[in-house]
């Protein structure tokens, strides 16, 4: 049983790790659902020879990750709270009263080269990184995992229309920190 | 009339749900008179676009590897279960 998951580790371990860090944004809940997937493998034995074990394991990381976002989701923090249940007033710090831009948004200078691309994805890590842990967790599971609103709704137990507004809140606060982090060249 | 607000806001459920008829006439009024949500709306698509490169970056780079204590702590744990 070890010995199937130290070669599991040792032919997929850093691809299922990079797979789940580009999608998690976090060492260390990377390290976990990498975890998580070698517990439930060894567990489930379901595996045939009919796939390669490293898409059976890549399946198995996928369901892993979207539940740990969910634990995300519900661990939420005192901040978040008060982030998230004022009625829609964190938004008024980007429009007046009359509902007009405070600070109109700007054209991010795209980057043009590698060096200047490698800086901009690390500006944009940073910033998905201080995101409320709940916007995080619903902004990762639709924009990066790319999940269906339908099922976001199902997996984070909320309507519709508080997962449109989270998103908002989400992209909002990432466009912000990119246009006050990313000055560009 | 749409306020800039209520244009941004739709900007970003456009991306979630598919908006009404009545919606997307009155977006499309109020992009069309309005740099500021124009721009927010290009912020929106540079942001996606941002995101897939991220995460492409990630996956194909090969130095970013499963730190050698998580494999020695993920088999532990294993072993303990």
């Amino acid at each position: 049983m070890i010995s199937n998951v130290n070669d599991w580790l040792n032919d997929h371990g850093d691809y299922l790790y990079r797979f789940a860090l580009a999608r998690l944004r976090d060492p260390h809940l990377a390290e976990d659902a990498v975890q998580e997937t070698m517990l439930s493998a060894i567990k489930s034995n379901s595996f045939e020879g009919n796939s390669s074990a490293r898409t059976w394991l890549t399946g198995i990381l996928k369901h892993k990750m979207i539940d740990l976002q969910r634990k995300q989701f519900r661990e939420q923090s005192i901040s978040d709270l008060i982030d998230l249940d004022a009625t829609d007033t964190s938004m008024d710090d980007f429009f007046d009263q009359s509902g007009h831009w405070l600070d109109k948004p700007q054209t991010f200078n795209m980057p043009d080269n590698t060096l200047e691309q490698k800086q901009f994805l690390s500006v944009l890590d940073n910033c998905i990184n201080k995101l409320p842990k709940k916007l995080k967790s619903i902004f990762m599971l639709r924009d990066v995992h790319e999940t269906d609103n339908e099922n976001i709704c199902k997996e984070l137990d909320i309507s519709a229309t508080n997962a449109w507004v989270m998103l908002y809140r989400a992209r909002m606060g990432l466009r912000k920190c990119l246009e006050l982090n990313w000055t560009g060249a | 009339m749409l306020t800039c607000k209520q244009a941004s806001q739709l900007v970003s459920q456009s991306l979630d749900r598919p908006l009404s008829w009545s919606e997307r006439v009155q977006l499309r009024f109020h992009l069309f008179i309005c740099k500021a949500c124009n721009r927010f709306k290009q912020q929106l698509n540079q942001l996606r676009i941002a995101i897939q490169q991220l995460k492409n970056e990630t996956v194909h780079n090969q130095t970013i590897q499963l730190p050698t204590d998580a494999k020695t702590r993920i088999l532990h744990a294993i072993e303990i279960d």
